[in-house]
């Protein structure tokens, strides 16, 4: 509770906190918020390529389908993609570090040798290659995205780790009988979890910007879902006349990822007061 | 002799990492697919072509023979045969590879010129109105998509305002190559209308490119120059009345600068991640268009070699962002 009032007296995490929840709103009443939900599907060829006006608030598409609708359950698409993948990412890349960063062994060495050789590709290009193979889809997505991501959290949780093995209190806690893996789950991990609770936001953000981007290039999920990274690719055809139709999922996608990085930032300077802002501000 | 001792502690994890990298990319290719033969000729394929692309690449052998195979294949320089071209795959990266890095060396230029003085200025001036503007830039820059500013640039200056070409790097042929890069191969032949030419050309693809690199050296530069400033020798240097200007730019910079180098690295991955997007975009002949093509050609083969490419690049830049952060920190070593 005192997390989150320090949390919205910090001007722009309250903003990061109205976007996101704004975005979970979104997604969830995407049906009646909706001004003509049955266009997500539906084709309506007369009102095609249509401006911004009362009735279509944000223009309508090569289909005639409204462009506000459709982000609205694009909402949901980029929610979905973004929530799963991050936590199978958290899942996978979690537990890794913990061991490698509680015991100092080969096995150790291996995994972190393991996580380099996913970080020695960039993150969009490993994510092409997987999704390329397993086909456009949207559980391909999310799967190549937490292939991608989770030694982000496998790298940070082992840094964190290694610094706290030397600990008094971990020392007590091995000292005193306690199992390995008693002491990484219940005196390791809660002493971590808010740098993973920075990250994991952060990282959703950067989740959301790639998922986009395999939208792009055709790689996430097939038409007719509303993705908003696949909207603007499609809108690339009708340029320069119909600008509405790649602003508005372009300034969906930039708000959503803001938001994220916004409330991350403001989580760490609540939750971590050595690292205020101002000061190592950027890591 | 230090240095050179930290030079080679970091090249011996170089062939582990090489080989995982190889292991990583087989994986992807020939264990994650059920059947590899099916995924290159395409859904439609009759079976006996697949059956004839199976056999031609080895994928009937027992998965480990056929990793050797391919490490054999990568060791001499093989990394793979574009389905779509039948021509070996390197040879058409190492002739995208300069426009690449035409594109990518002229983003982080400018990122580094405009972003370090940036990110110094608002340090300085902290809270300033200067200080929460060049915020809300970073912030933004930083959640855009890479395509979707591209796509927006491209309206505003050269649909709308006709200022520069849509899409390309040159018109018709580029400038006889001698190291590749349209400019300085101008300069080096004193053909300054090619050079205005592949600059206009060069200007929006490299905009969107640094846009978000400057953003991330800002930040940077700006969390180490207040680190620094905070700090005994600062203080030290200011009560011996050296001036503050030099204080600033001679020592802060140097220390502050060192946490921005090491960022220099990632966001040099970061270019080549946001090449891919962006060359398409800009139809810009570089390795990310040629990414893009084979991925809409269904050329899985040629995305692997990508891939593996990519990594080979990055290890590298990764090994030269090491040693020169050792040369410059000798806390470091």
């Amino acid at each position: 509770m005192r997390t989150l009032r320090r949390l919205i007296r910090d001007r722009s995490a309250l903003l990061g906190l109205i976007i996101v929840a704004a975005l979970v709103l979104a997604a969830v009443f995407a049906w009646p918020l909706a001004t003509f939900p049955q266009d997500v599907t539906n084709y309506d060829p007369p009102h095609r390529l249509l401006p911004p006006s009362g009735t279509y608030w944000l223009g309508t598409d090569r289909m005639g389908a409204d462009i506000y609708s459709r982000l609205l359950f694009g909402a949901r698409i980029t929610i979905l993609i973004a929530v799963v993948a991050t936590s199978l990412a958290v899942l996978i890349g979690v537990p890794m570090g913990l061991v490698a960063g509680y015991y100092t062994n080969r096995v150790s060495d291996l995994l972190m040798r393991i996580s380099d050789v996913f970080l020695a590709v960039p993150q969009i290009v490993l994510a092409i290659a997987i999704a390329q193979t397993l086909g456009p889809a949207i559980q391909n997505v999310i799967l190549a995205l937490s292939i991608t991501y989770w030694p982000f959290w496998a790298r940070l949780v082992y840094a964190e780790t290694r610094s706290l093995r030397n600990e008094v209190f971990i020392e007590a806690a091995v000292a005193l009988g306690a199992s390995p893996l008693r002491v990484m789950a219940l005196h390791v991990l809660p002493s971590i979890a808010s740098s993973v609770i920075v990250r994991t936001t952060i990282g959703m953000g950067g989740t959301i910007l790639v998922a986009a981007a395999l939208g792009f290039l055709g790689l996430g999920p097939p038409p007719p879902t509303p993705e908003w990274g696949r909207m603007i690719a499609e809108s690339r055809g009708f340029l320069p006349q119909a600008w509405w139709y790649a602003t508005a999922p372009g300034v969906a996608i930039l708000l959503v990822v803001m938001g994220f990085n916004l409330l991350g930032d403001g989580l760490r300077d609540v939750l971590d007061p050595r690292l205020r802002r101002g000061g190592a501000d950027a890591s | 002799m230090r240095l050179l001792a930290m030079v080679a502690r970091r090249a011996i994890w170089m062939p582990p990492t090489l080989f995982g990298l190889v292991l990583m990319v087989f994986a992807i290719s020939h264990v994650i697919p059920s059947d590899p033969a099916r995924v290159m000729a395409g859904e439609n394929a009759p079976a006996e072509q697949v059956q004839a692309l199976r056999h031609k690449y080895g994928l009937d052998l027992p998965l480990p023979r056929q990793f050797l195979r391919y490490v054999g294949d990568v060791a001499t320089g093989n990394i793979g045969t574009s389905l779509f071209t039948q021509r070996p795959v390197a040879e058409d990266l190492w002739a995208r590879l300069p426009a690449t890095l035409e594109l990518a060396l002229y983003a982080i230029v400018i990122a580094v010129v405009v972003g370090v003085p940036l990110g110094v200025v608002a340090a300085l001036r902290r809270n300033s109105v200067l200080d929460h503007l060049v915020r809300v830039v970073t912030i933004t820059g930083l959640a855009m998509a890479a395509f979707w500013l591209a796509i927006l640039l491209q309206l505003l200056f050269s649909m709308w305002l006709g200022l520069t070409p849509v899409q390309g790097r040159i018109d018709g042929w580029g400038p006889d190559p001698i190291t590749g890069f349209y400019t300085i191969d101008a300069v080096l032949r004193g053909d300054w209308e090619t050079l205005g030419q592949s600059l206009r050309y060069l200007a929006l693809p490299m905009l969107t490119l640094a846009l978000p690199a400057m953003a991330t050296i800002v930040r940077f530069t700006r969390a180490g120059v207040l680190n620094v400033m905070s700090s005994n020798f600062v203080f030290y240097q200011a009560a011996m009345g050296i001036p503050r200007r030099r204080v600033v730019w001679k020592y802060i910079l140097r220390s502050a600068l060192i946490g921005t180098l090491t960022q220099i690295g990632l966001i040099f991955g970061n270019l080549i991640a946001g090449a891919v997007v962006v060359e398409t975009v800009f139809d810009w002949p570089g390795l990310g268009s040629f990414a893009v093509n084979s991925i809409l050609q269904s050329d899985y083969n040629a995305i692997m070699s990508f891939t593996l490419f990519i990594g080979v690049v990055f290890i590298l830049v990764n090994l030269l962002v090491d040693v020169a952060q050792a040369v410059l920190d000798p806390r470091g070593r």
